[in-house]
């Protein structure tokens, strides 16, 4: 790139030459100064329409969502998303990791479920290694409960960001703090609050810190006090009601043909959760329910995922009973070309390191050593083929496409998010509406930019 | 099978005997093979030299002459087993139907998933009968996923569909190819609308033009973007990091183990 480069300088297309119309600049507080110049215009304008872009920079739009609505007076008459200003080349850059580098990277996906991304990367993986037979049972579990406790602070900003679209600020407030407690489990469990790259292919990197199950009792014991809070405070309130009942209707038909999975697709009373049809993570061991509603609209998947919530508590509950049983077990596959060498614990220099390992490798074992240092370096290779798992996340089917040809990186990791397809309902669910029932319509679908742009 | 064959056996399957000349015995139906050993085939894809990455400097390991080619898993011949036949059987017959009984390449049965390899210029009617026949049933379409593959000649691009049937709660995989010189695919969205911003990430990506969708464009990168990120030959990127007086190389140009 030569030094004369200005990446301030004013693109060669302006933004007028590809406008047909006269082009309003909004800076917030001068709304009136459009419908002036709108009014203004009279014949010269085209009839009394006006193309509005929202976003990328928006609080109510879930991150960097760019809207392009066609208003007629507040009706939409056409809404088009744009995407990509998150794009930062997930996929591209797993291919010049190792296999195991790669749950790092797609962890950071979709940012309000990690441990969906890394579970489906993991599950593909060990299709394709053939050792799906081989997880610890204990690695199994821990998978499930950290999954049902993300759902829940998946779902708890769902509804937190939701309401506060609306001006409903006490529910984003309640929200995130019930959020807190969820992340402090993380904290406890995995050591990182967010981007956890915990669970790696063929188990979780670690064991249950002493004392976890106590704190994820207190959890559940806590949040059956707090949820009925959300019910009282939301499921009957006329306002929220009034916003969110026949807002972004989408039909079954609609929804499998624009690939809609997750609580959008339950709220038209279709029972279809992957936990349940194609169970994965040994889910078939546990009891809970598929909740759906009937009513095809933002209400709807607002109840479902409230319901979701004491349906995930139900499974943190068994998970934990088991968790109780498998005291010392394994929690990672006895294949030692597979599994990480070390069990780390963080040091007082905040470094993770296990100083037995250390010992043996340094002082014992040269053989381990050398091991150490291939599986590290290196990493193990996955037999070619291509694998898609797709697990149930907060969000719907999210299946990563995992193709090897037989290396120590990923050939391909394509990932299926949820985020993504289902923002492509954005415009069936909000053409025709008002203005303001478009955030209402993109709160229900619940997208996360991360995981739309990866 | 066409009838010539049976009296040139592959070289991959020589007589055990030497000497025995194939009898009548060798070229009855029964004792054919049920695919043509060209589908049979594992899928070269490419080569890897050497080991350890070693590029550049000279072979110090002693490895540098090694050659391995690069397999993707072969096709598979019946029975697939499980449903998979069943699949198989209702497809075969509404493609034969449908008139396009030559529409799959070969079948790959790996690890317990089952893909069709489906000849690009059929596509389009395969989707649709894999939607809508009453056996198959395949509802939705989980999207589109491009792998590129640069030394598979003449198949350098591929597109893979994953296709689940809530009806019958299955799943199978499309996967499509067509040469870099020549990088169309017809498209999907007429059956299965969600691939529309599935085909438009695809073509952003790796430079496959859907025919006949409504409006191919750019849909992460910017719209006057150079070149297509996801294909092999395009370049991570990136900028050499300090640290702690070491230099760490971008991932792109630190060793490969190959």
């Amino acid at each position: 790139m030569s030094t004369a480069y200005d990446p301030y300088a004013p693109s060669p297309a302006t933004a007028s030459d590809t406008s047909t119309g006269r082009v309003f600049t909004v800076t917030g507080q001068d709304w009136d100064t459009v419908v002036q110049g709108v009014g203004d215009l009279g014949d010269e304008g085209h009839e009394d329409h006006v193309v509005v872009n929202m976003g990328p920079q928006h609080p109510s739009t879930h991150g960097v969502l760019r809207l392009i609505l066609e208003l007629e007076g507040e009706t939409v008459t056409e809404a088009r998303c744009g995407i990509g200003y998150l794009h930062t080349g997930i996929e591209k850059n797993m291919e010049f990791r190792t296999w195991v580098q790669g749950v790092t990277f797609c962890t950071r996906m979709d940012y309000l479920s990690p441990f969906y991304n890394e579970a489906t990367y993991c599950l593909g993986v060990e299709r394709l290694l053939d050792i799906e037979e081989d997880i610890p049972e204990k690695a199994q579990v821990m998978r499930v409960l950290l999954m049902e406790l993300n759902r829940i602070s998946s779902h708890l900003v769902a509804i937190a960001t939701g309401g506060m679209e609306i001006g409903a600020l006490t529910v984003m407030t309640i929200g995130f703090r019930e959020r807190e407690l969820v992340l402090d489990l993380f904290e406890l469990i995995t050591g990182l609050r967010m981007n956890h790259a915990f669970i790696r292919p063929g188990g979780v990197a670690q064991d249950m810190p002493p004392g976890a199950l106590d704190q994820i009792r207190d959890f559940v014991a806590l949040m059956k006090k707090r949820l009925p809070e959300y019910a009282a405070l939301c499921n009957a309130n006329p306002i929220f009601k009034g916003r969110l009942v026949d807002v972004g209707h989408l039909d079954l038909a609609g929804c499998l043909a624009l690939g809609v999975t997750g609580p959008v697709l339950r709220s038209t009373g279709y029972a279809w959760d992957l936990r349940k049809t194609q169970p994965y993570c040994g889910y078939e061991d546990y009891d809970f329910e598929v909740k759906t509603w009937d009513t095809c609209d933002s209400y709807g998947r607002f109840r479902i995922r409230l319901d979701e919530m004491w349906e995930s508590l139900k499974i943190i509950e068994q998970a934990a009973d088991r968790l109780a049983g498998l005291e010392g077990a394994p929690v990672m596959v006895g294949d030692k070309k597979i599994a990480w060498p070390s069990q780390l614990a963080v040091g007082t220099d905040g470094m993770g390191n296990s100083l037995d390992h250390i010992r043996h490798i340094m002082g014992e074992s040269m053989e381990a050593l050398i091991h150490h240092f291939k599986l590290v370096t290196e990493g193990f290779r996955v037999p070619a083929g291509q694998a898609y798992v797709p697990v149930e996340s907060p969000r719907g089917e999210l299946g990563a496409h995992v193709v090897s040809d037989g290396g120590t990186r990923p050939y391909r990791a394509h990932f299926r998010d949820p985020s993504f397809t289902n923002l492509q309902a954005m415009s069936v669910m909000s053409e025709g509406g008002m203005v303001a029932d478009v955030i209402v319509a993109i709160a229900s679908l619940d997208p996360v930019m991360g995981g739309v742009d990866r | 099978m066409s009838d010539d064959t049976g009296d040139k056996l592959p070289e991959e399957f020589p007589e055990v005997t030497p000497g025995t000349e194939p009898d009548a015995t060798d070229v009855t139906p029964e004792n054919q093979l049920p695919v043509s050993p060209e589908a049979l085939r594992p899928e070269v894809v490419g080569e890897r030299r050497g080991m350890f990455g070693v590029q550049g400097s000279g072979d110090t390991s002693g490895y540098g002459g090694l050659v391995k080619p690069v397999v993707m898993p072969g096709g598979a011949g019946r029975p697939y087993g499980g449903w998979f036949d069943e699949v198989a059987d209702a497809l075969e017959e509404a493609l034969r139907g449908g008139g396009v009984e030559h529409a799959l390449e070969k079948v790959v049965v790996h690890r317990g998933e089952i893909t069709f390899f489906v000849r690009r210029e059929d596509l389009a009617s395969v989707a649709r009968m894999l939607r809508d026949e009453e056996r198959l049933r395949f509802e939705l379409c989980s999207g589109v996923s491009g792998v590129h593959y640069p030394d598979d000649a003449g198949r350098e691009l591929h597109a893979v569909y994953h296709l689940l049937s809530m009806t019958h709660n299955r799943r199978v995989r499309l996967e499509v190819t067509c040469p870099d010189a020549d990088p169309h695919i017809p498209s999907v969205v007429a059956t299965y609308p969600t691939a529309d911003w599935h085909e438009r990430e695809t073509y952003d990506f790796f430079g496959v033009v859907f025919d006949g969708h409504p409006a191919l464009t750019r849909i992460e990168m910017p719209d006057d973007w150079p070149g297509h990120p996801q294909r092999k030959d395009y370049p991570l990127g990136g900028i050499p990091v300090e640290y702690k007086g070491a230099t760490v190389p971008p991932p792109d140009t630190r060793r490969s183990y190959s």
